[in-house]
């Protein structure tokens, strides 16, 4: 299992990491990199673009949870795009809902950041 | 698959093989004709499960064995040697205060799965055992 991950600018104060791919146990140190690298960068509001996730564990989840803990330090946010009905129903019923913003796509989540 | 058939699956205790494990559920749930949905709950709680095997497990060998059983509309799941003994009061959730190995793990796979157990296996550790139940729309 593989996962793909791509880095952009959003505009000056946002970036965006899409994922494409499954984020387990394997695959989400790739992602914590991705995350932190751009935190290190002093990038602070992150949008996570999970369209294109097909599948999230526990590790994954804790990779998010991580980043937001970071970010909101620096008064930052991470926002998350997610259409899969399935990987909604995770966020559901851990309650991280009500902790991250989730959007159906990117200029939402852009938006929510103004 | 007929509700009686039992596979085992035994993969190296490392992360890199937990996907294994993944989808031989899933076809294994997909054979038990269970929903789209429950399938996806039963690959999600069998990969926590092996995810917290790897966490908790280090010194109880070097692989996760696993049992699927299908049988009264149900699939059950055991892991072997999921946990030393020692970890029993922390996965009950009478460990008092502290920090807890992959808890949001052990929460995803109570929410996930219709019932879910530890008893002490034949290995001198810790089985965790699972089951979902078909649900008939």
């Amino acid at each position: 299992m593989e996962i793909k991950i791509s880095i952009r600018k959003a505009n000056d104060a946002t970036s965006v990491i899409e994922l494409v791919g499954e984020i387990d146990v394997y695959t989400s140190p790739k992602v914590k990199d991705a995350v932190s690298g751009l935190i290190d960068s002093g990038i602070y509001n992150i949008i996570i673009d999970l369209a294109q996730v097909k599948y999230i564990d526990s590790t994954g989840l804790g990779v998010l949870i991580g980043g937001l803990k970071r970010v909101r330090e620096h008064g930052g946010s991470v926002h998350l795009i997610c259409n899969n009905p399935q990987i909604r129903k995770i966020f559901d019923i851990t309650g991280l809902v009500k902790i991250f913003g989730i959007f159906d796509t990117e200029e939402a989540a852009l938006r929510a950041l103004k | 698959m007929t509700g009686s058939d039992s596979i085992e699956l035994a993969i190296p205790r490392r992360a890199e093989y937990v996907a294994v494990a993944r989808l031989s559920v899933a076809a294994i749930a997909g054979r038990l004709r269970f929903s789209i949905e429950d399938v996806e709950d039963v690959k999600l709680a069998v990969a926590e499960a092996c995810t917290g095997a790897i966490a908790r497990g280090s010194q109880l060998g070097g692989r996760i064995e696993l049992l699927f059983e299908g049988g009264d509309e149900a699939l059950h799941v055991r892991v072997v040697a999921f946990a030393p003994l020692s970890d029993l009061q922390e996965l009950r959730g009478d460990h008092g205060q502290g920090p807890r190995i992959g808890a949001l793990g052990s929460y995803l796979i109570r929410a996930l799965m219709d019932e879910v157990r530890y008893e002490k296996g034949s290995h001198g550790a810790l089985d965790l055992i699972m089951s979902k139940r078909q649900q008939f729309v």
